[in-house]
């Protein structure tokens, strides 16, 4: 009786995998294999760019997907075919590293600072291959300068974009109550609340106001935390308890932990707005585009993008690329839907605020913002 | 249906089991026992069907292959060849990745694939011996990544802020580790000796306790963090803390060679020792153990503390040998779970776990080859080794496939063959 069974088995999943065939099989072939995009001046087909991804992977919406975009970009600019790969532990960041230089790769992106150990390691072993790390200094001995002359950093000061959503959270709030959670207390993710809270104080200093921010204190660097860059009931719980406590903005920071704050959002029916993290939510997630009263932009895919290009006609340096205010690396993104519901002067204020952090009239100060 | 869940939950006893102890225990332990025990063929045919399987996805998801497809009926070749392409780079990848790298000039670092594995199946074959163990007593041990931590802590602590001679610190960094593992996995046999709790409810929780207490003490200073620093992360170990390479220019370390010393003490311990008797017996049955005058209670102490030190051998492996420039909270890389998949497939025998912790050390250096040379995702490798689990939890499906016959029946078989000649005779 077993062996009928199995003999149906098999003969099903042959059906199916001929129908499967019939119904996709048809097509006309391509006559020949038309292989040449990349356009004229840049195209350098035999660069090889790679990257190597944290654990958060590259759909993470967030600043693994956003370097991967400014990648491929660039590669299809130059038509030269990426190298990307993911790691899944922190173990695996030096063995995929060793992998992309076996595979030839002229410019190593790594993405994260928990990968600066393994990229110092990694550049030193292999001084012929240039390398780029988002979001660390690379200078592991702490001389100032990355350790070895060929990684050049990308880093971001975006407490001062940070800043600007603080004010633009406190000038918002109905409530009076304002609240941030992150990830894992890491300098990338406690920037943002460095700013974001500092953002509101600034707002009251100058409104005599008392709005408050919750979920993390700048003098003690501490705060609330999900334990991990995963969306989920971690994250949708701290969401929770930051609308019980009467917060009507929530900016969580962490790749895709967004997504479970939306969720508490939803579910209780309140009316709270979020700001987003790294990319314009607004255009990225669009399923929760209502919400989101503006973003804290860092300026990954551009400055990926041009690492790339750069490496790829010979100009590769060491200098760090920091992202401000000032050079657009950071900044915020317009308010969309929000536009008729804030204050019609903020808008003006902001752009003072702004003016103030470039000319260092207001400071912002960030224990994680990168030493320039 | 109903037929087939009989096979898997009750197989008949084979002959020399007649005495039918197996009676008393409940069908859950009996399929347990099932699962853990299976022959060896199990084992090697799960990996051969995991294998094919993974073949499939790899050349469903290349996308030369689906371009091809489309086209299939004017051109079929092409998708042909396609596949092949697919599928042979992907597994030359693997193999380029984990045993020989003939990319590479010269042999020596043309080796350090192998080596790589060497390096990847240490900890996995410490903790798979760690969760053998338990099975072997009978006790289900979830709790790899909860030892694996506080043992990573405890060594790491000894490894950045003692200031001793190089061997011996190396020796007090791994006791601290394996005194770490050890009473994490001893509260789990001691709550289950005495109160009844169950491990596995027990170990899960126990893990988030050990995860969040590390994540703590990485926040603190004067604790694990780094001084100096705002990130969760340790300094640098000492380097007379570390495990030193057993070949110069390869990653492989001393650290191997504690995991083949896991490895006899175990085989030691489970086929030599009277305590091992216990364990084994208590595996078995437990009630017929206590009624042989055996301690129930003290056998499931002594399992889980050995196994929690045993786990936490993986864990001083990974911060003394794998990672020594400092770790943070993901220092365990799952390993406390693949530990499962490795006792399993190593039928909670101590040669067997070895040689799949190898196995498995060879999947996930040969892993990062395969992503890089061959583009295939890295979840395709996490598929196979999860489709091997599925195959070997479900032995009569393999031996449905490859028609081995079932323990047991292989008699009732040639029986039933001459039974239908004989009843042809009589109708004829």
């Amino acid at each position: 009786m077993r062996n009928s069974m199995r003999r149906f088995a098999i003969g099903g999943a042959a059906a199916i995998g001929t129908s499967v065939l019939v119904l996709t099989g048809c097509a006309a072939p391509p006559e020949t294999d038309g292989n040449g995009n990349g356009n004229g001046e840049t195209s350098n087909p035999d660069f090889i760019p790679c990257m190597v991804s944290d654990t958060g992977g590259f759909d993470d919406k967030s600043f693994n997907q956003l370097g991967y975009e400014g990648l491929t970009e660039a590669a299809q600019e130059i038509g030269a075919t990426p190298n990307t790969v993911q790691s899944n532990a922190e173990t695996d960041y030096a063995s995929n590293i060793s992998n992309l230089v076996d595979q030839g790769c002229n410019l190593i992106v790594t993405v994260g600072f928990l990968l600066a150990e393994a990229t110092v390691a990694g550049a030193e072993a292999n001084p012929d291959v240039e390398f780029t790390i988002i979001d660390d200094f690379a200078d592991l001995n702490g001389d100032g300068k990355p350790d070895s002359d060929n990684i050049k950093p990308i880093v971001f000061d975006t407490a001062q974009a940070a800043f600007l959503a603080g004010y633009a959270a406190a000038s918002y709030s109905k409530t009076g109550v304002v609240g941030t959670y992150g990830g894992i207390a890491i300098p990338p993710v406690t920037i943002f609340m460095d700013g974001f809270v500092q953002g509101v104080e600034y707002y009251n200093a100058q409104k005599g106001t008392s709005v408050r921010a919750l979920g993390w204190d700048v003098a003690a660097q501490n705060g609330s935390f999900t334990g991990g860059f995963e969306a989920g009931i971690e994250s949708k719980s701290l969401a929770q308890s930051l609308i019980d406590q009467n917060a009507d903005v929530i900016l969580p920071v962490g790749g895709p932990i967004f997504t479970s704050a939306v969720e508490a959002i939803r579910d209780s029916g309140k009316d709270i707005a979020m700001i987003g993290v790294d990319a314009d939510l607004y255009e990225t997630y669009p399923e929760g585009k209502d919400l989101f009263l503006t973003s804290i932009l860092k300026g990954m895919k551009v400055g990926v993008h041009d690492v790339v290009i750069q490496a790829s006609k010979g100009e590769f340096d060491s200098t760090p690329f920091v992202g401000t205010l000032d050079n657009d690396g950071v900044g915020i993104a317009p308010f969309h839907d929000f536009e008729s519901k804030v204050d019609s002067k903020l808008a003006d204020e902001l752009d003072q605020v702004r003016k103030g952090i470039i000319d260092g009239s207001i400071e912002v100060t960030s224990p994680s913002s990168p030493k320039q | 249906m109903s037929e087939q869940t009989e096979v898997v939950t009750q197989p008949e006893p084979a002959p020399e089991q007649r005495d039918r102890t197996v009676e008393q225990s409940s069908r859950w332990q009996q399929a347990m026992r099932d699962i853990v025990g299976g022959s060896a063929m199990i084992s090697v045919l799960a990996v051969l069907l995991a294998l094919i399987a993974g073949g499939i996805l790899i050349a469903v998801t290349d996308a030369r292959v689906q371009q091809t497809a489309g086209y299939f009926f004017a051109r079929p070749g092409d998708m042909l060849a396609a596949i092949w392409n697919a599928v042979s780079k992907a597994y030359l990848a693997l193999f380029r990745g984990s045993i020989y790298n003939f990319a590479r000039d010269d042999v020596g670092s043309a080796l350090t694939s192998l080596t790589d594995t060497l390096v990847f199946a240490t900890p996995l074959i410490a903790a798979g011996l760690g969760v053998g163990l338990g099975f072997r007593a009978g006790l289900f041990n979830i709790g790899g990544r909860g030892q694996m931590i506080m043992a990573a802590a405890a060594a790491g602590w000894v490894g950045f802020s003692f200031n001793l001679p190089p061997v011996i610190h190396v020796i007090v960094a791994v006791a601290a580790g394996l005194i770490a593992g050890g009473i994490w996995g001893g509260i789990v046999g001691l709550l289950k000796a005495k109160t009844g709790a169950h491990e596995v409810i027990v170990t899960i929780m126990l893990n988030f306790v050990a995860l969040y207490f590390l994540m703590y003490m990485l926040r603190t200073p004067g604790l694990l963090q780094a001084p100096g620093g705002n990130t969760p992360k340790t300094p640098p170990m000492e380097p007379t803390a570390i495990f030193p390479p057993l070949f110069p220019g390869h990653n492989v370390h001393w650290g191997f060679l504690t995991a083949i010393a896991a490895t006899v003490y175990v085989w030691w311990l489970l086929n030599r020792s009277s305590m091992g008797f216990q364990f084994r017996a208590v595996g078995i049955n437990p009630n017929a153990a206590r009624t042989a005058g055996m301690s129930v209670s003290s056998v499931y102490i002594w399992t889980m503390t050995i196994s929690g030190a045993l786990c936490g051998l993986a864990g001083v492996n990974q911060v003394l040998g794998t990672v020594t420039s400092g770790f943070s909270s993901g220092i365990d890389a799952g390993i406390g779970f693949d530990a499962i998949t490795v006792a399993l497939l190593g039928r909670s025998r101590p040669w067997g776990i070895f040689a799949a912790g190898l196995l498995f050390g060879a999947f996930k250096a040969g892993g990062f080859t395969m992503q890089a040379a061959a583009q295939v995702p890295v979840d395709i490798v996490l598929v196979v080794q999860s489709l091997i689990v599925l195959f070997i939890a479900a032995p009569p499906l393999v031996r449905a496939i490859f028609r081995l016959p079932t323990p047991g029946t292989a008699p009732r078989r040639r029986v039933r063959a001459s039974d239908r000649r004989a009843e042809k005779g009589a109708a004829a």
